[in-house]
């Protein structure tokens, strides 16, 4: 399994020119195998800049990014192997659809790692499943779906490519609430059966509250935070300070608190409110 | 990086260059040009040189930032230098040679007038927007209405295509990241099949260009628009002295570029 490491990494788009701007600076973390993390921060905070070094779409201006051990940016063929092992969905995955038929596009990414055409067909199958694409669709151009369909499909390419380490701008952005469900259970059912490692880029507190197990908070191009959901709500101060907003259970108990009821620390989903106000009001946990 | 590229990119600012009334910049350019083709002699030449030096001087625009658009044009800048320093015939500068004095002196002049006619069309998109471009040039071609031209619908078409110049290759560098993070390969392989790689951009930026029309034709129904007629513009263009004594300075440079020529200098 893949534990990446990023060392110092500092990235500055146009630099030596007057519209030099520096986008992340210094940043080191060491992500585990198959930990389900959560970049946090507002448009600009240098997330999306970040998560491109991962996969070398982008060259560090400074700073190493590993994957198990070894520099990513070595030379031309790392930069081409990290890309089947780091599988990257940019936001709006579904404008990236271009092939004649689902299972020809699903299948882009597997064709260009150059595998055999029978486990192609079981990739996309298997990457079909992931995400709930009936075969039934597999014929259908990519561009008649609905728009739920389509970013599921788009997911399901990068899927394909079986990466070890699934990174995700935004998976849900304008989606309605159903579909959004749908794809975070899709991301975590992938998660638990292949044991991939997955990062995913949220505006939205209570998913990243709900699913993921670190949260790492980006501000100006810095990690401004970075641990448990629990230990990051629990300085809801501070998200909001950068701009952030927090989940509505944290919000509530914020304004609980300051009507004078004695609420704990690190409030984030709805079930430990309620269970915290049961308390504090003295009403017994049934 | 595609954003890199300068196409008539306009540099804002505030000088007596910017202020100037689109139409007068268009008239002056059109003036600068034919007095560019009327130089004949050295005086001529360095007339309109000393001309664009000034316009520079006036609109802040440093020489570095013309010869960065220059950079695309240097190949046939160097090939029609090349064609006539072997194909002028003339005194040859070593008896024997086939280039000669003429073919020299005609190399430079014809290098002189390409850089010049770029550098002055430059300073006109450097100074100017392209929706005040645009203006200009939808004002000064409305006569031509009467003869039914569509002036105002071909304007428009073209403001909105450099609007979305930039969005669209904002785009396809998105696309393009999209498509390398799924493996793709644009930089390998013969010319049929880099031809074929682009595929995987072509059709998305291509969908999306159409989608992008539509909602902008959507968003320009939805507010009235209905083509130019009784259409009225939030920034009126007026002429003012500064345009009047820039009329004066063209049509000076012209005539003294005339005179030159008729003198042989």
């Amino acid at each position: 399994m893949s534990v990446l490491t990023v060392e110092e990494l500092c990235h500055t788009y146009s630099a030596h020119t007057p519209f030099e701007k520096v986008a992340v600076e210094g940043v080191s973390l060491t992500i585990p195998a198959g930990q389900f993390v959560g970049l946090l921060g507002h448009t600009g905070s240098g997330k999306s800049t970040f998560i491109q070094h991962l996969n070398a779409l982008l060259q560090p201006t400074s700073g190493r990014v590993l994957l198990d051990g070894e520099d990513i940016h070595k030379d031309k063929a790392s930069r081409r192997d990290v890309k089947r092992k780091v599988g990257l969905v940019f936001q709006y995955p579904e404008y990236q659809l271009f092939e004649e038929t689902v299972f020809a596009d699903i299948a882009f990414g597997p064709k260009n790692m150059g595998i055999a055409k029978e486990e192609i067909d079981e990739r996309v199958r298997e990457a079909a499943g992931f995400v709930g694409v009936d075969e039934s669709l597999f014929a259908r151009s990519p561009l008649e779906l609905s728009g739920g369909q389509k970013r599921r499909v788009a997911i399901a390419g990068v899927i394909a490519m079986r990466p070890g380490v699934l990174i995700l701008d935004e998976p849900t952005a304008g989606l309605d609430p159903a579909g959004c469900r749908q794809i975070m259970d899709n991301i975590c059912r992938y998660r638990e059966q292949s044991g991939a490692t997955v990062i995913i880029v949220s505006h939205n507190m209570d998913d990243a509250a709900r699913l993921t197990e670190r949260l790492i908070v980006f501000d100006h191009g810095h990690v401004a935070m970075d641990g448990t959901p629990e230990e990051v709500f629990s300085r809801p101060k501070e998200l909001i300070n950068i701009g952030l907003a927090v989940p509505q259970a944290t919000s509530v108990a914020m304004a609980l608190r300051e009507r004078g009821m004695a609420l704990p620390e690190a409030i984030y989903t709805h079930r430990q409110l309620l269970e915290a106000v049961k308390r504090a009001k003295g009403v017994g946990t049934c | 990086m595609l954003k890199d590229i300068t196409l008539g990119q306009y540099f804002p600012g505030d000088t007596v260059a910017h202020r100037l009334d689109p139409r007068t910049k268009l008239i002056l350019v059109f003036l600068y040009i034919v007095a560019l083709f009327q130089a004949s002699g050295w005086a001529g030449y360095a007339l309109v040189l000393a001309a664009t030096v000034a316009c520079m001087a006036v609109s802040h625009i440093s020489p570095r930032s013309i010869f960065k658009g220059l950079k695309p044009m240097l190949f046939i800048i160097a090939l029609t230098a090349l064609l006539n320093i072997f194909y002028t015939t003339g005194r040859p500068i070593v008896p024997g040679w086939i280039i000669t004095w003429e073919g020299i002196e005609r190399a430079v002049k014809m290098m002189l007038r390409i850089t010049l006619l770029i550098a002055g069309t430059f300073l006109l998109t450097y100074t100017t927007s392209p929706m005040e471009l645009t203006d200009g040039l939808e004002l000064l071609m409305n006569p031509l209405k009467k003869l039914r031209v569509p002036v105002h619908e071909m304007t428009i078409m073209m403001s909105m295509a450099l609007r979305f110049i930039p969005t669209l290759i904002e785009e396809t560098d998105k696309i393009m990241s999209a498509q390398k993070a799924r493996g793709a390969d644009f930089e390998t392989g013969n010319l049929l099949q880099r031809a074929r790689a682009l595929l995987p951009i072509l059709v998305p930026l291509f969908v999306s260009a159409f989608r992008r029309a539509d909602e902008l034709a959507v968003a320009m129904e939805s507010r009235c628009y209905h083509g130019g007629e009784g259409r009225t513009r939030m920034k009126q263009l007026s002429m003012e002295r500064r345009d009047a004594i820039a009329f004066a300075c063209g049509l000076l440079l012209l005539a003294a570029v005339i005179v030159l020529k008729h003198w042989r200098l």
